[in-house]
């Protein structure tokens, strides 16, 4: 088995779908020619042509506009937004009309686009390039949402987000584009969505994270053991569908619960987990939710970014109000 | 320097509004094609006064009626063929009902029914778009794959002259012409966007002008002759089908009602200025012209029109007696299927609904 980064993955995962649908196509900025800002579309142009990949005019919205025509006339494009800081200019496109294609029309349409999308911080990037914004389209219902955070899961969950019939947002944290490599099968194959992953069981304190923070939460979750607190870490990967039952199983256990995102806290998706786990599993809780989220500020710069972000000293004191009870 | 004070402007015309004009390019539309296209656009200006007393009367919702559009409307649909792609706004039903909408789908829509929704299967026209300009990208997008695939039909944006200040047009003009797409860009500048004139609209004298900037084939044509709309748009189609990419039209009319039910124009615009469209009425040139070649009178008029109210009302009574859906089948088109919490809601719905607290 070949030992993949998470781009590497990404671009197997398209390139293979490609071979084997012929109405799978991609377009984006710079995504033929250069292969993408991060290398994601990597070859894609040499291997399917300049019929199947696409070098679009820098306009968001037409971008995502264009695809949800191709997909109601049986194209099966996947879309890359450069990054999901620049996603505004293609909110009407995303949340009024993709959405909505297949309600609007009784079901007569539907609109299977798959929209990638790099985002996360602690990669010093300019304004605008490292926002975390799922939950604008979380509250957007049409839509599914999937925030991969290893390799293996960025293939698997990709391939099912090309096969949905349903639009899919793929939001690919970029710190971990290269951070690590793991096995991935050669063979094609598919994640369902809306399965989360137990990380790292444990019977303390929950601790749900999805996408750019799983890794850390992972290796902090890791550390605590030593000092006697045993955490299981939850990747939620999919927030729409939402795999709400493994993670009430996991509260019921554990009765103490931590949410980890990098998106701004208030109106997070981490309140539509906490607000879930309070209607459902209330009596289960030992403490208040913990949420560890970037603050209420726009994404900052560089120079304070890591302690905007939720870190280690951040989420380990989270760990550690919780245990207190 | 590209100077716009220098530009040319034509604007294509077979029929003037009293009925005359270029002779030897009338002499090309059969009897049968007038009688057609007259038949249409009566049918089109009856439904669209019925429906605007039915919405006064509490029968249907709010309501965008198109009468005076007509021409631009059924001129421009007449040109295309059945599998053809339509992406109307709001305020094509003329287009919509001349390209097979069935009259009493229509009702299921204005009357708030989820049926309303679901074209048939055999049209390809897109849902009501209320978005300004979003449809636009989606005719481009669906153009490009028609393109890539190998077929041949074309794809319609139907947008007004308000359209064409927003983004999206402006991005699905320069992606139509880039990828040289079977796309036609149909503006009907009625002159109004709600209150607002064409003069604030834009500086550019006219829309047709702007497709130049994208590289692109642009005109302007009368919007209320429906032979110079026909003709042009039949150029237009065929260039597109022959794999010469998109253009755009510009279709020059007025909108003689309110922007919808909920707006009183007197606010806005000069009753003058009214009258003075009134007698560029698209229907009116044109029954003069049927009546020169004898095909028409008062009483063919008379019975026609009898005939299309009883078809409204048929299609009326159709409607309010096939109704059905209720709130439990809100939660089925949101997803392919519906996700564990979607599907939680629609069974506490059901639950209610058993109960007889919502129908």
């Amino acid at each position: 088995m070949a030992e993949l980064t998470m781009i590497e993955a990404i671009n197997e995962a398209m390139r293979q779908e490609m071979e084997r649908n012929s109405r799978v196509i991609v377009l984006g900025e710079d995504v033929g020619e250069n292969g993408g800002v991060f290398r994601a579309t990597d070859g894609l142009l040499e291997q399917f042509g300049s019929g199947r990949v696409f070098d679009t005019p820098l306009a968001e919205s037409g971008i995502i506009g264009t695809s949800i025509g191709l997909a109601i006339n049986g194209m099966r494009p996947i879309a890359e937004i450069q990054f999901l800081g620049f996603v505004y200019q293609a909110m009407d496109q995303l949340a009024a009309q993709a959405a909505r294609i297949r309600f609007r029309s009784g079901g007569r349409f539907s609109c299977p686009i798959v929209v990638r999308s790099p985002y996360g911080g602690g990669v010093r990037t300019p304004e605008l390039h490292s926002d975390a914004l799922e939950a604008l389209f979380t509250h957007s219902p049409g839509l599914k949402v999937v925030m991969p955070s290893n390799p293996y899961d960025a293939k698997g969950l990709l391939i099912s987000a090309i096969r949905d019939d349903d639009p899919v947002l793929f939001f690919e944290p970029m710190k971990l584009y290269r951070a690590f490599r793991m096995e991935v099968p050669e063979e094609p194959y598919t994640i369902p969505l809306g399965q989360a992953r137990i990380v790292k069981e444990g019977d303390d304190v929950t601790i749900l994270t999805w996408g750019a923070t799983v890794p850390l939460v992972a290796k902090l979750a890791d550390e605590m053991r030593m000092r006697g607190v045993d955490a299981e870490v939850i990747d939620l990967r999919c927030l729409q569908p939402l795999d709400i039952d493994t993670i009430i199983a996991s509260v019921e256990k554990t009765g103490r619960v931590m949410i980890v995102h990098e998106a701004v806290k208030t109106s997070g998706f981490g309140a539509e987990v906490a607000a879930l786990i309070s209607e459902r599993a209330l009596f289960s809780l030992s403490a208040p939710i913990v949420r560890i989220a970037g603050y209420d500020t726009p994404y900052p710069v560089p120079s304070v970014e890591d302690d905007w972000l939720p870190n280690p000293a951040r989420i380990v004191e989270g760990i550690e109000t919780l245990m207190r009870y | 320097m590209f100077d716009p004070k220098e530009l040319p402007v034509e604007m294509v015309q077979i029929l003037d509004e009293n009925g005359n004009g270029d002779e030897a390019k009338i002499a090309a539309f059969s009897d049968e094609w007038l009688l057609d296209a007259y038949r249409a656009m009566r049918r089109a200006r009856v439904v669209d006064e019925r429906l605007l007393r039915m919405q006064r009367q509490g029968r249907i919702g709010t309501y965008a009626p198109f009468s005076g559009q007509e021409a631009a409307q059924i001129g421009s649909v007449l040109a295309l063929q059945k599998d053809d792609w339509i992406f109307p706004s709001y305020r094509e039903v003329a287009v919509c009902l001349t390209h097979g909408m069935p009259l009493e789908q229509f009702f299921h829509y204005v009357r708030g029914r989820l049926s309303g929704k679901r074209m048939p299967e055999e049209l390809n026209i897109f849902p009501t778009q209320i978005i300004i300009a979003a449809q636009t990208l989606h005719a481009v997008g669906c153009a490009w794959a028609t393109k890539l695939k190998g077929e041949s039909h074309v794809s319609v944006a139907y947008f007004g002259d308000g359209a064409t200040s927003e983004g999206d047009f402006h991005e699905a003009m320069n992606f139509a012409a880039v990828y040289n797409v079977p796309v036609i860009f149909f503006c009907q500048n009625n002159q109004y966007a709600i209150s607002v004139p064409y003069a604030k609209q834009t500086a550019s004298r006219t829309i047709a002008q702007k497709a130049l900037a994208y590289g692109m084939k642009g005109v302007l044509v009368d919007g209320n002759d429906v032979l110079a709309v026909y003709e042009t748009m039949k150029q237009a189609v065929e260039a597109a089908r022959r794999g010469e990419g998109p253009m755009l039209i510009e279709a020059l009319t007025y909108r003689l009602g309110p922007h919808t039910t909920a707006d009183d124009p007197t606010k806005y615009r000069h009753p003058e200025e009214v009258e003075t469209w009134r007698r560029k009425d698209p229907l009116h040139r044109l029954r003069v012209l049927l009546e020169r070649r004898g095909l028409w009178t008062d009483a063919k008029e008379e019975e026609f029109v009898a005939k299309v109210n009883e078809e409204v009302t048929a299609a009326y009574e159709a409607a309010v007696a096939s109704e059905s859906g209720s709130i439990a089948d809100v939660f089925d088109y949101v997803y392919s299927e519906a996700p564990k919490l979607l599907a939680e809601q629609k069974e506490e719905v059901i639950r209610r609904k058993q109960a007889k607290e919502v129908k």
